[in-house]
């Protein structure tokens, strides 16, 4: 990836120079730039925080150090929105589900958008709307991926810091498992024959949901790290079986475990078209 | 750099004539989502006003069909990452209701706490960063902490105690997990619960603090004769129950909805406008106060008729002091459930699906928020209606401006602009609320 250079004081500011910028989304990776709370200011201080409609009414211009990246892509003029900001960007983090993996919207992909239209608007023909919801990397060159719906606001400082001091950012990729481990949580699959998405999804959330006593639901992705990582592949057809004979789930229900938030990713959307022809 | 900005809209169009003027607003900062507004001015007179919005449609309501109910607390959370609490308790409420179930006293309660988190956090996030740098000049709230660096971090503070209590009670504080149809995943203990008390009552203090601070600001003239519409219980300041009640004596349950409230997408805009028997109303903060002042915890009645602003709040600039005495509720109501909290023997009660249709009304932070949901016998969603507070709302702030333009007439276009702008965010508009809304056809206006 390209590390964003220090700019030099004498051209005005040596603060890197950043931009957020929201495509098809809920805003709630957006909010969690503002919900560092404690760090906000620190942040404002730290890099000259250039675009973000959300929180000023003063936008100014690219070019961008770093651009934080949020929602999936939609529509047709969204499509050539993010090459504009591609063209001005240095750095380009994608941040959370949508801009990752197309997001919960990326159901559609599954569907006919013309009979979505019409199940939610009463002129559907004034609505222009792309057949498939796609992260960017489809569309654009990434420089980092954040997952999470939504991302873990540590994680999202964590890796400003690592820019603003000129290093390569690293988080962890390895399974929820691990993270349970580590919280000493009593698995939920074994104890509570819950279908937890956990052990072929990325770590990152802090094992949120098995903490508070339910499954997980996989929404920051699979785990499809460096081949190095812990639990690469993940092993969706092992799980998807455990699902099915071990848990009794009817392969709908199977279906719908793989087909969420993140379902349109490689490895959850072939398990999840898989359980389709058993249904 | 091609046709497309970053922004990616055309900031203004060229004016038509010499008599005709338009009034753009390309891109509506400190929102939640994305919209744009364009006034049409000839001979002095308001040919047009279209709020734009250019938030992508994500069919919701679409997707949802199929879905098993277990799923929909967690997929309608998506709709907002503000309010995503009142997207679940509505649908848990809604399908609760399709299958005759009732929640005991103390889960009841909980949800009124994890409702009062959303609203902490929600409205002091409106109030501070988003709404407040209007007042008193300035881009946001960043660049106000530079002369005002207490405030905002009384603002940041406050904000941070809803969403510590938010993230207690559900997981994390954006997209909460635990909320589940029949209760909870996981409920806390007293003593857990306990461990809040002191910053809440830290951030009590702050509340009042920012009542007085707000009602202090220099606000616009300018009132309207409103319809307010909003829950109304006979015994509390409302959240997730309660008849609708209007200024206008409508007095209705939440599942006579849709026989009152009418959504319709109007041509010039393409966005779906509710409206109340035909005439836009008033929904949220301001018209929850209208229709509950009585109802309101101790604090924040004394607070709100310290203001001595009444019925002042025709004005909708001061819908950010309805949003702030509402904070302080929230904290009073917060310390009240805790205080009287008795974890429950279960966190969930059992759910047994069935065939029928339920619907639920509860106030999310922006206002009424309506979900409707057709279940057949396996808890599988056969149909599903989301009306979010915004889309209500919308056709409100049309009409507010088709009032509020001719005043700022004599202004230039670039301040006038900024004037329509900061009427516009006294709604605290969530445009990402909007799971109808679409990307709105510049219309070209007749000269």
């Amino acid at each position: 990836m390209t590390i964003p250079r220090s700019r030099n004081p004498s051209q005005g500011t040596s603060r890197l120079r950043l931009g957020v910028f929201k495509f098809a989304s809920c805003d709630g990776c957006q909010l969690s730039v503002l919900n560092l709370e404690d760090d906000l200011l620190a942040l404002g201080s730290a890099v000259d925080i250039a675009y973000f409609p959300e929180a000023s009414s003063d936008m100014k211009g690219g070019p961008y150090d770093i651009a934080l990246v949020e929602g999936s892509i939609t529509m047709p003029e969204d499509a050539a929105r993010i090459l504009a900001v591609r063209e001005q960007t240095t750095t380009l983090i994608t941040i959370g589900a949508c801009a990752t993996a197309g997001g919960i919207q990326a159901l559609r992909n599954w569907a006919d958008v013309d009979a979505f239209k019409q199940a939610v608007y009463p002129s559907p023909q004034y609505i222009q709307s792309l057949s498939t919801s796609t992260p960017i990397s489809d569309h654009v060159r990434v420089d980092f991926e954040l997952w999470g719906c939504p991302i873990d606001k540590g994680q999202l400082l964590r890796v400003i810091t690592d820019l603003v001091a000129g290093v390569q950012p690293r988080l962890p990729a390895d399974s929820v498992c691990l993270e349970c481990k580590r919280r000493g949580n009593v698995c939920v699959i074994v104890a509570h024959g819950m279908p937890c998405m956990g052990p072929v999804t990325r770590t990152g959330c802090g094992a949120i949901c098995p903490s508070m006593g339910r499954d997980c639901y996989g929404c920051f992705g699979p785990v499809e790290g460096p081949a190095s990582t812990l639990g690469h592949p993940p092993n969706t057809q092992s799980l998807a079986r455990q699902f099915h004979e071990g848990l009794g789930l009817i392969p709908i229900e199977v279906l719908r475990r793989f087909r969420g938030i993140t379902g349109a990713m490689e490895s959850f959307k072939r398990e999840s078209d898989a359980w389709e022809k058993k249904t | 750099m091609g046709k497309e900005d970053v922004k990616g809209k055309k900031s203004s169009l060229p004016e038509k004539g010499k008599r005709t003027r338009t009034i753009a607003i390309g891109a509506i900062a400190r929102v939640e989502g994305e919209g744009a507004l364009r006034v049409t001015v000839k001979d002095g007179e308001v040919r047009d006003v279209e709020l734009r919005i250019f938030e992508p449609p994500r069919y919701f309501e679409a997707f949802l069909v199929g879905r098993h109910f277990t799923e929909v607390p967690d997929i309608v959370a998506r709709i907002c990452g503000i309010c995503p609490v009142a997207y679940q308790m509505s649908a848990v409420h809604a399908l609760e209701q399709a299958f005759g179930i009732r929640v005991p006293g103390p889960i009841r309660d909980l949800r009124r706490l994890i409702y009062c988190a959303e609203w902490i956090e929600s409205h002091a996030l409106h109030v501070y960063m988003l709404h407040a740098p209007d007042f008193l000049g300035y881009d946001g709230a960043i660049d106000m902490a530079k002369d005002h660096r207490d405030a905002v971090a009384r603002g940041l503070r406050l904000k941070k105690a809803g969403n510590r209590l938010l993230a207690f009670l559900g997981g994390r504080s954006v997209h909460p997990v635990s909320v589940k149809v029949g209760g909870f995943s996981r409920v806390p203990t007293r003593h857990e619960l306990q461990g809040l008390t002191d910053e809440l009552l830290w951030a009590r203090d702050a509340a009042i603090e920012t009542v007085q601070w707000v009602a202090g600001f220099e606000k616009p003239e300018f009132r309207q004769d409103y319809t307010f519409a909003a829950l109304a219980p006979e015994d509390e300041y409302p959240f997730n129950e309660g008849p609708i009640r209007s200024s206008r004596g409508l007095h209705i349950e939440a599942c006579d909805f849709e026989h009152h409230f009418t959504e319709s997408q109007v041509p010039y805009s393409t966005a779906l406008h509710s409206t109340l028997n035909g005439e836009s109303y008033l929904a949220g903060p301001a018209a929850r106060l209208h229709l509950n002042a009585s109802r309101l915890s101790p604090l924040a009645k004394h607070a709100w008729e310290e203001t001595r602003l009444g019925l002042t709040i025709l004005n909708p600039f001061n819908t950010i002091v309805a949003r702030s005495v509402e904070i302080l509720f929230a904290l009073e109501e917060a310390l009240r459930v805790i205080q009287a909290y008795e974890m429950p023997r279960s966190p969930s009660v059992s759910v047994t699906p069935r065939a029928g249709v339920g619907m639920a009304c509860t106030e999310a932070p922006r206002g009424m928020l309506y979900h409707r949901y057709a279940v057949d016998e396996q808890g599988t969603i056969r149909e599903a209606k989301i009306i979010p507070p915004t889309s209500q709302n919308q056709r409100r702030i049309e009409d507010d401006l088709r009032a509020f333009v001719p005043q700022v007439l004599s202004l230039s276009t670039k301040k006038a602009a900024l004037a329509c702008e900061r009427l516009i965010r006294c709604y605290d508009p969530c445009i990402s609320c909007a799971t109808h809304f679409l990307r709105l056809e510049v219309c070209e206006a007749a000269t």
